[in-house]
């Protein structure tokens, strides 16, 4: 593509059929105690 | 649903539902704008004008082909995954130990009211403790990694019981086929080497509390008698995140309206040698002098930016830090399904008072209606567990229409809470801080790639 670079990522699309295994750690164990971030949380499953 | 926003002169396009991000060149950009609803021939002539004739086909045929391969304006399916969340057998794999409620710091922002949380000064004591770790390996299921964060008040004040607690539940996982993970967050003036060499041992992460520089900390968080508590801390920190090899830790601070240049807050500790840091906005009834308004979003956001540029900048010359709120894990974040249903809040992860009562997190905590049981009877009022289990993304109206959403996960529910009263209306203000953040972190990863 001349116009248009897509960084490498993961499609949800993709993580529906195996995902929800609820391994991975909640957010708010990490270091946010009172602002909501997920998108940054490691798959424990991949 | 896309969203696409400028940053610094880059072009940027985020498919919703995919996941998928674009860096762009102007004229994409542009035709976007008209993509979905006009054909090629018209999309041709009404930039005509601006780009010619054979660049804006050559430039549609790629978002054709972005399309079809399911990149771009791909459809959400997920509204079907969320029943079946629902239908999951209930587990809950995280607690927030409430190990003291009683701090040293009286820090003015405190959603703990300075370690109360409404109630008395109490200490968990060791009893309590073991009975959450038996209820935690109970109620966990299948699931093999188990969070416990040890969480106050400031949980050094009761640290024997920490102890107890950690030995206790390594003397049991084995032969149940689990694996804990320790979290201690401490405000540092107890800190010392010996409680810092058993935290190495095992703790999973140290989260160490300090807002930045120091009249900004020293305002926020006092100590008993006024004095500040950064010179006391500030080097017991420092110590504390090079014996941990510079991971599995957090310096963690609060901004708040009188410290909206936040950048230099996180430019200070990154001067003090700190490499993983987080600094989010307070949490606050909007009457207290210190509570982010509305009105300041326009300097919050701008000083997002501030802070992206100058991440970049010290990146670029090799001193790489890290800043949790720009994180984004773009090839091994989360499933969508745990995008769904988020932090988990009153599910997957409760919290538990100094008296073994049960609450949906630590932001709940003292508040009697959302006493869910107690570490003897586990889980009882069932009620707000279902509640809880409802706050998805496809049950927040607010969020269905925002682009945001496979990020925050619909955003923290306390807040909510505090905010309007109900646990599904988002917090505004916080959603619009969050929107920049990813805006920012998507950035910062499109400039390393």
């Amino acid at each position: 593509m001349t116009h248009i670079k897509t960084l490498n990522t993961k499609l949800l699309q993709n993580t529906v059929e195996k995902g929800g295994c609820g391994e991975c750690q909640t957010s708010c164990q990490s270091a946010c105690k009172t602002s909501c971030t997920v998108a940054n949380q490691a798959c424990e499953n991949r | 649903m896309i969203h696409k926003y400028t940053l610094n002169g880059m072009f940027i396009v985020l498919d919703v539902n995919s996941g998928a991000v674009h860096i762009v060149d102007e004229l994409v950009y542009d035709i976007l704008d008209y993509y979905r609803e006009a054909d090629t021939d018209t999309i041709v002539q009404k930039l005509s004008d601006k780009y010619g004739e054979d660049d804006i086909r050559t430039a549609i045929s790629e978002l054709d082909e972005l399309v079809a391969a399911r990149q771009l304006f791909t459809p959400d399916t997920y509204a079907a995954v969320a029943p079946f969340v629902k239908k999951r057998e209930p587990v809950v794999k995280a607690l927030c130990l409430h190990i003291a409620h009683d701090c040293n710091l009286k820090c003015k922002y405190c959603f703990a009211e300075e370690g109360e949380y409404h109630g008395k000064r109490e200490l968990m004591s060791a009893e309590v403790g073991k009975k959450a770790i038996d209820m935690l390996i109970k109620t966990s299921g299948a699931r093999k990694n188990l969070e416990i964060d040890f969480f106050g008040g400031e949980p050094l004040m009761n640290f024997g019981v920490v102890k107890e607690i950690v030995e206790y539940a390594r003397s049991i996982e084995n032969e149940h086929g689990k694996k804990f993970r320790f979290t201690i967050t401490t405000n540092g003036i107890l800190l010392d080497d010996e409680k810092l060499d058993y935290i190495n041992k095992n703790m999973h992460n140290l989260v160490l509390s300090i807002d930045g520089r120091k009249e900004v900390n020293d305002r926020m968080r006092p100590r008993a008698g006024g004095q500040g508590s950064y010179d006391n801390i500030v080097p017991k920190f420092q110590k504390a995140a090079e014996s941990r090899n510079q991971t599995d830790y957090y310096v963690r601070g609060t901004f708040t309206r009188h410290n909206l240049d936040f950048s230099e807050d996180v430019m200070h500790l990154a001067d003090l040698g700190f490499k993983q840091i987080s600094v989010e906005p307070v949490v606050a009834d909007l009457s207290e002098d210190y509570a982010i308004q509305e009105s300041d979003l326009p300097a919050i956001f701008k000083e997002y930016e501030n802070l992206t540029n100058k991440i970049k900048e010290r990146r670029e010359k090799g001193e790489w830090f890290n800043f949790f709120h720009f994180m984004i894990d773009l090839t091994g974040g989360p499933c969508v399904i745990k995008r769904l249903v988020g932090c988990g809040s009153g599910t997957e992860y409760l919290a538990v008072s100094p008296s073994g009562d049960l609450y949906p997190c630590h932001q709940f905590v003292g508040r009697p209606e959302f006493k869910m049981g107690t570490v003897d009877t586990g889980v009882v009022n069932t009620d707000i567990r279902c509640d809880f289990e409802n706050c998805n993304v496809y049950n927040k109206p607010a969020c269905k229409e925002c682009w945001a959403r496979f990020y925050c996960s619909g955003g923290c529910v306390a807040n909510s809470y505090n905010t309007h009263g109900d646990l599904i209306s988002p917090y505004e203000i916080g959603c619009e801080m969050q929107r920049k953040r990813i805006e920012c972190a998507i950035y910062l990863k499109a400039c390393e790639e």
